[in-house]
């Protein structure tokens, strides 16, 4: 059984709760007395109000929305589900944002009334700026349209424009009901026109993991290991997670940025030396050589065409409700590197509904910019478009310790990439 | 190229890993806050993938409110001393008396509200600046919108307004002086997959989570509690003799048992599979008090 992260994400009202609350209650997934405590409210319908099961917190209850990034879990005999819920209203991108940053999959909700409207364009953008590769235009809501045909062809014909614009790699769109049950497990005979999968059904079928396992080898340190007992006076262990591909015993690597070269002579996972490792595992390096590395400092194969820079040109979501103006000084956790940094141009801003790019001064709460970064010390990236690990960092507030942005490194500039032998910056 | 098949619990447990060493390499005093239940036993087992060959970069730390079961107490013991690992151990009674705070009255005086008080104590006597802790976002409403790394203020207070967005996994743990940060590495575990780590890892557990026979009480709403030395007992209440279980280690005074002939993992995880009512509605009895129970005490710094 495996693992499928995925996001929803649509306008307010387009029933995105109560999807979420169908899977869940569909699947199982809902225990007696949570749904008694549902029960006991007043609801509109006079039915159980699903939405009801995501809406945790007692702002959202009064306001009857959604104000943060929920996650739920279901289970079905094929897959471990982690559902991501983020909320549909402008003013909080950052969050979906947060929610599309981990998931595989985008569920893009829309109202079968509504059709395609500017938070659908929106919400497109950002789950293809961070990388989401499978799309599911979720047409939501079928059954107050008369579950009418010409209708769904319409938006999916809509909606054909806004993949082709962003290059959205995999698109499935499937009418549906979430209120009624309509296609969301079972496929359902009042949309009979409909020949292709039930929601759950593609859920189940969709290729999960496919990027970081066959990625290039990456791996950064995050913990040294050194218990100095009499058991082990001289061990030394590099602790961190494979970000993106295979690691062999054996293998010829660099450590980054200082351009020092060793050989894996172990790799250890709970312990047991094994003979190679993949992402996403968590493991321990030891080094035939007494280098000397630090937690944040990477160990990838030598050849790896990845690259140490100060400069870098990124995407950046602006987070913070003080804007960002050129000069700010930050710092820049790449994972488990910090380095201080200073922002030394905002070169564009997204707009979110034309997706074109404008001039701009400065990065408002919710802007998509794109920006230039000089780090007082170097990085060791590759772009997001190559690597989804490597490529992405986040910006802090050195004082008060807030996350700022999310980024995610477009190029870089004035790089090295290591050679073989005798490399140092 | 054939890429490996890793199952959703190697999933999980690289994540819960990866952010145990993120603690280790971000913070200066993390503590691994310990209650004897299993789903912290199940943190100790990651922390030794995490660590291992060298010591914990935390101590276990554990807030007894002394209304703990005896069993969990004497396996917390023997597992520290397995592990070799250093055990702190702060107790809400010298809290009361220290605060002179009221001792909760009631039928089922319920320590629970009181430990967050040891916990900021504690926190400040050791100067933590992490706080491990094994909660799950499927436990409740409000855990399910909590943060891994939750920054918290210096007395302790969530505030799910000002969270912070957290990317990737990428953790952000900077924080300034006075406040501390909880760490919910299981976060996105559910109750049956941590039974599921459990028969996997062969972990094991203390004797109360397995079908034995005990002495209770029944409660108006039908549950079962455990007879000790803590309730305010009345003529009126009716004593059972049970073959129970229970499926979370809280203050037992507070923390219902329910009625189970399991008697190993395998048995429990069948007994999951089919039961209908989730683990804080089975077995706690003070959630239930109102709807955003748990919002209202991670406000106020509880766990």
């Amino acid at each position: 059984m495996d693992l499928l992260r995925f996001i929803t994400c649509g306008s307010v009202d387009d029933g995105k709760s109560t999807l979420i609350g169908r899977l869940l209650y569909d699947s199982d997934s809902v225990s007696l007395d949570v749904l008694a405590a549902l029960e006991n409210r007043p609801t509109v319908h006079g039915t159980v109000d699903l939405a009801l099961l995501t809406d945790g917190l007692r702002a959202e209850r009064e306001q009857g929305i959604t104000i943060d990034v929920a996650y739920k879990y279901f289970t079905t005999p094929r897959r471990k589900f982690i559902i991501t819920d983020a909320p549909g209203h402008v003013q909080y991108t950052r969050n979906m944002v947060t929610g599309a940053s981990t998931a595989d999959l985008a569920i893009v909700l829309v109202d079968a009334r509504q059709g395609v409207v500017e938070q659908t364009r929106r919400h497109s953008l950002i789950a293809s700026l961070v990388g989401i590769r499978h799309f599911v235009l979720a047409v939501n809501k079928m059954d107050l349209v008369g579950n009418d045909e010409m209708v769904f062809d319409q938006i999916v014909a809509d909606y054909a424009a806004v993949a082709d614009q962003l290059k959205l790699p995999h698109v499935t769109a499937i009418p549906l009901s979430a209120l009624l049950g309509d296609n969301i497990v079972t496929r359902s005979k009042n949309l009979g026109w409909y020949t292709g999968p039930s929601l759950l059904e593609h859920l189940e079928s969709v290729p999960a993991f496919e990027e970081a396992t066959i990625a290039d080898a990456r791996f950064q340190v995050q913990y040294v290991i050194r218990p100095q007992t009499d058991d082990y006076p001289d061990y030394r262990g590099y602790a961190g997670r494979i970000q993106s591909g295979t690691y062999r015993r054996g293998d010829r690597v660099h450590i980054l940025p200082s351009g020092q070269e060793s050989v894996i002579e172990a790799i250890e996972v709970n312990q047991q030396e094994v003979e190679s490792a993949a992402a996403p595992q968590a493991v321990v390096i030891r080094l035939a050589d007494d280098v000397d590395i630090s937690r944040g400092n990477s160990i990838v194969p030598v050849g790896s065409q990845i690259h140490v820079a100060k400069e870098l040109e990124a995407t950046i979501c602006w987070m913070d409700e003080r804007p960002l103006w050129p000069g700010r000084k930050l710092l820049v956790q790449h994972h488990s590197a910090v380095v201080k940094a200073v922002v030394s141009a905002i070169v564009y801003k997204v707009n979110v509904r034309t997706y074109g790019r404008a001039a701009t001064e400065s990065a408002q709460l919710n802007d998509i910019v794109g920006i230039r970064l000089k780090t007082a010390s170097p990085l060791v990236v590759d772009s997001y478009q190559q690597n989804r690990a490597t490529g992405s960092f986040i910006l802090v507030d050195e004082l008060s310790g807030d996350t700022l942005a999310a980024g995610m490194v477009d190029a870089m500039q004035n790089s090295f990439v290591p050679e073989p032998l005798g490399f140092t910056i | 190229m054939s890429t490996p098949h890793f199952d959703y619990l190697d999933r999980l447990e690289a994540e819960a890993i990866h952010i145990l060493r993120e603690v280790a390499g971000q913070f200066e005093r993390p503590a691994l806050l310990f209650s004897g239940g299993k789903d912290s036993i199940v943190l100790t087992r990651l922390a030794e993938k995490a660590f291992r060959p060298g010591r914990f970069p935390f101590p276990l730390v554990h807030v007894d409110t002394g209304h703990n079961f005896p069993e969990v107490l004497a396996f917390r013991d023997k597992l520290a001393a397995e592990l070799g690992e250093k055990l702190i151990v702060r107790s809400v009674e010298d809290t009361i008396k220290r605060q002179r705070l009221r001792e909760p009255g009631g039928k089922f005086p319920s320590r629970n509200p009181l430990q967050t008080y040891t916990l900021l104590e504690t926190i400040e006597e050791f100067q933590f600046d992490a706080c491990i802790g094994g909660a799950r976002r499927d436990e409740e409403k409000a855990r399910a919108k909590e943060r891994i790394f939750s920054v918290r203020d210096e007395f302790g207070q969530w505030d799910p307004k000002r969270q912070r967005p957290e990317l990737w996994n990428v953790y952000n743990g900077r924080i300034q002086r006075g406040e501390n940060v909880r760490v919910f590495p299981i976060s996105n575990w559910t109750e049956l997959d941590v039974w599921r780590y459990i028969q996997r890892e062969n972990i094991p557990l203390p004797s109360i989570y397995f079908g034995h026979p005990r002495t209770c009480v029944v409660l108006p709403s039908g549950q079962l509690l455990g007879l000790n030395e803590h309730l305010r007992l009345d003529e009126t209440d009716e004593i059972v003799e049970r073959q129970v279980r229970f499926r979370t280690v809280g203050d037992s005074t507070c923390t219902a048992a329910v009625e189970s002939d399991a008697a190993t993992i395998d048995d429990i995880i069948a007994d999951l599979l089919l039961a209908k009512v989730s683990e804080r509605g089975a077995t706690r009895l003070d959630d239930n008090i109102s709807e955003a129970g748990m919002e209202d005490r991670k406000r106020n710094g509880y766990f």
